[in-house]
């Protein structure tokens, strides 16, 4: 009890029957929304699938077979397939972070406004926000087990500690994903901002971010791109996990607390803008 | 007498320096049916989602089934059913599962909400349009479901915003039907509308609301008797005479109101007016005579029509 409960008629009967109804919902409330939000992930489970398993195939085929032709003596030491691999995973990541975090939170403030629905029940809108990135975790590590595990098949992961690069890719795509929802969840009216999420925000991340080459590759004044992307340190962190890249600890660890801060700071910032939006 | 499950005092939300609901006072009983009924933008969704604890107000006192929404918001919604104006069901989900995953928003055992999703389909007479997507759908089947999924959690209090707005005649009855139902059975339902059709239908009791400020408070019957004659004589000239013809009838009935497409002379009695009227030489293009309805009482109360 604190005192704000004085103002409260607690004695009633119906005040107690609310009381005991609400605290399941407290507690529970973001696997509620989470697995509300996986139901709804079946309806495209079919393409999600094959984006699993046909785009590291695909990439794997591609890279590893063809361009890694291009690369006989590999890169710092191992063999390209096995650079590119860790990094490709990262991106798998990024890649549903990007597709979840931008139109279908507009959609559900704005076309189909189920958070609004949400919202009415006993839900809050930090569990809101909460259950959504708990579903696109789930999706996120399926697809990048299984992205592991073709790679594995290729041969492509020499260390025993490998799996750990499965840790590294989803902490990089919800990273990615909370900055982009902080973001996304303040958009009014769609003016084309998600084609330029994707075109100036996704796609250089992609491009510069050390995934096909090494970051010190690139002229020094674009380096910084690399430094302040989520993705070239998700990528550097599964490259540890799989193949021992050799690096000062230190920078490990900033790694990992770099990806780990950027994820709190969204959570964080899209729950408040959440139930801004919906408390007004 | 019950406490009130309802009960706001000087209740007010201001956005900036705008004051969209304005300091108003009202009380809802267990098992009434309680009516805001005002025009767009009178303040009463604002008054709504405060009611529904998903809006803080900026001061006055509001308690839901005795507890404060700013500190119980969970709490009191976990006993709330709420329909609002727009419909927010999930279209990538199908009908049926749409009452599966909202019941479980509420803490529900999964068996529970299939039995009563089961049961609220049927209610909602979709029972063969389980398995359709949302989308396929029409407007007053979505609404039907929207209510049914507000009743999952057998809600203590059901917030129904504008309810009907957007739907055919003969969807609007079926929804009222429903409702009619569910009052019946000892919901306490508490309504926004503009249409005062709905409100004289479903409503024991109105607050009539505009620009943020309760205007008059009774059943309908009671506004209607305090607030306008018993009838109405409704003539017309031509939109370029009727103001004129208003300065030669001054006199007439009880009181006169000019709108741009027509007279309306409120009197106990039209059909005597009416007669009045065509001693006086005046031959209208068309009249009518018809009882006095909320749409009088707003306009008197605000010399606004409700809806414009």
């Amino acid at each position: 009890m604190t005192a704000a409960d004085t103002a409260d008629r607690v004695d009633r009967e119906d005040a107690r029957r609310a009381l005991a109804a609400g605290a399941a919902p407290r507690r529970w409330g973001s696997w509620y929304v989470a697995e509300h939000r996986l139901l709804a992930m079946k309806g495209y489970v079919g393409e999600a699938v094959f984006q699993s398993f046909g785009n590291p195939l695909i990439y794997l085929f591609a890279l590893g077979v063809g361009l890694a032709s291009l690369v006989p003596q590999g890169v710092a030491g191992v063999s390209y397939l096995e650079f590119v691999a860790p990094a490709l995973m990262a991106t798998a990541a990024m890649t549903i972070a990007a597709n979840e975090t931008t139109y279908p939170v507009l959609m559900g403030f704005k076309w189909n406004p189920t958070f609004f629905g949400m919202n009415a029940s006993p839900l809050t809108g930090g569990q809101i926000v909460n259950g959504i990135m708990i579903a696109i975790l789930v999706r996120m590590l399926v697809t990048v087990t299984i992205y592991f595990g073709v790679i594995l098949a290729f041969g492509a992961v020499p260390s025993v500690w490998g799996a750990l690069a499965i840790g590294a890719a989803v902490l990089t795509g919800m990273a990615i994903g909370l900055v982009l929802s902080s973001y996304t969840s303040t958009i009014q009216d769609d003016r084309g901002q998600m084609a330029m999420i994707q075109r100036f925000g996704i796609m250089p991340l992609f491009l510069f971010s050390g995934t096909f080459f090494p970051l010190e590759q690139l002229p020094v004044y674009l380096q910084p791109i690399g430094w302040i992307s989520p993705l070239w340190h998700g990528a550097e962190l599964g490259r540890v996990a799989t193949y021992g890249l050799e690096e000062p600890l230190w920078l490990t660890v900033t790694h990992g607390g770099y990806l780990t801060g950027i994820v709190l700071v969204g959570l964080w910032a899209t729950r408040r803008h959440f139930v801004r939006r919906l408390n007004r | 007498m019950p406490e009130p499950v309802i009960s706001a005092t000087a209740l007010t939300k201001l956005y900036g320096q705008v004051a969209a609901v304005d300091g108003i006072d009202f009380e809802v009983a267990p098992g009434e049916s309680f009516g805001l009924l005002g025009p767009n933008g009178a303040g009463k969704s604002t008054t709504m989602r405060m009611v529904g604890a998903v809006s803080t107000r900026t001061s006055g006192e509001l308690a839901i089934l005795g507890l404060d929404p700013d500190h119980h918001g969970p709490d009191i919604r976990s006993q709330l059913g709420v329909v609002p104006q727009q419909d927010n069901l999930d279209q990538d989900l199908r009908v049926r599962d749409n009452l599966l995953v909202y019941g479980r928003y509420f803490g529900l055992p999964r068996s529970l909400v299939a039995e009563r999703a089961d049961a609220l389909l049927a209610f909602a007479q979709l029972a063969d349009r389980a398995k359709s997507k949302v989308d396929d759908l029409s407007g007053g089947m979505k609404r039907r479901l929207t209510i049914a999924r507000a009743l999952i959690n057998e809600p203590r209090i059901l917030l129904l915003d504008e309810p009907t707005t957007g739907l055919d005649p003969q969807a609007r009855h079926i929804l009222w039907d429903r409702l009619f139902r569910l009052k019946e059975q000892g919901t306490t339902l508490v309504l926004t509308t503009h249409y005062m059709d709905e409100a004289e239908q479903l409503c024991d009791r109105i607050v009539v609301i505009d620009k943020g400020r309760i205007m008059a408070e009774g059943s309908p019957a009671q506004l209607i008797r305090e607030h306008s004659s018993r009838e109405v004589l409704e003539v017309r000239f031509g939109s370029d005479r009727n103001a004129r013809v208003a300065e030669q009838i001054v006199g007439l009935g009880e009181r006169i109101e000019v709108l741009p497409d027509r007279l309306l002379i409120y009197s106990a009695n039209g059909e005597a007016e009416l007669v009045a009227l065509t001693e006086r030489g005046l031959h209208p293009i068309t009249s009518l005579v018809r009882r006095s309805s909320l749409e009088d009482v707003f306009l008197r109360l605000t010399g606004r029509s409700l809806i414009e």
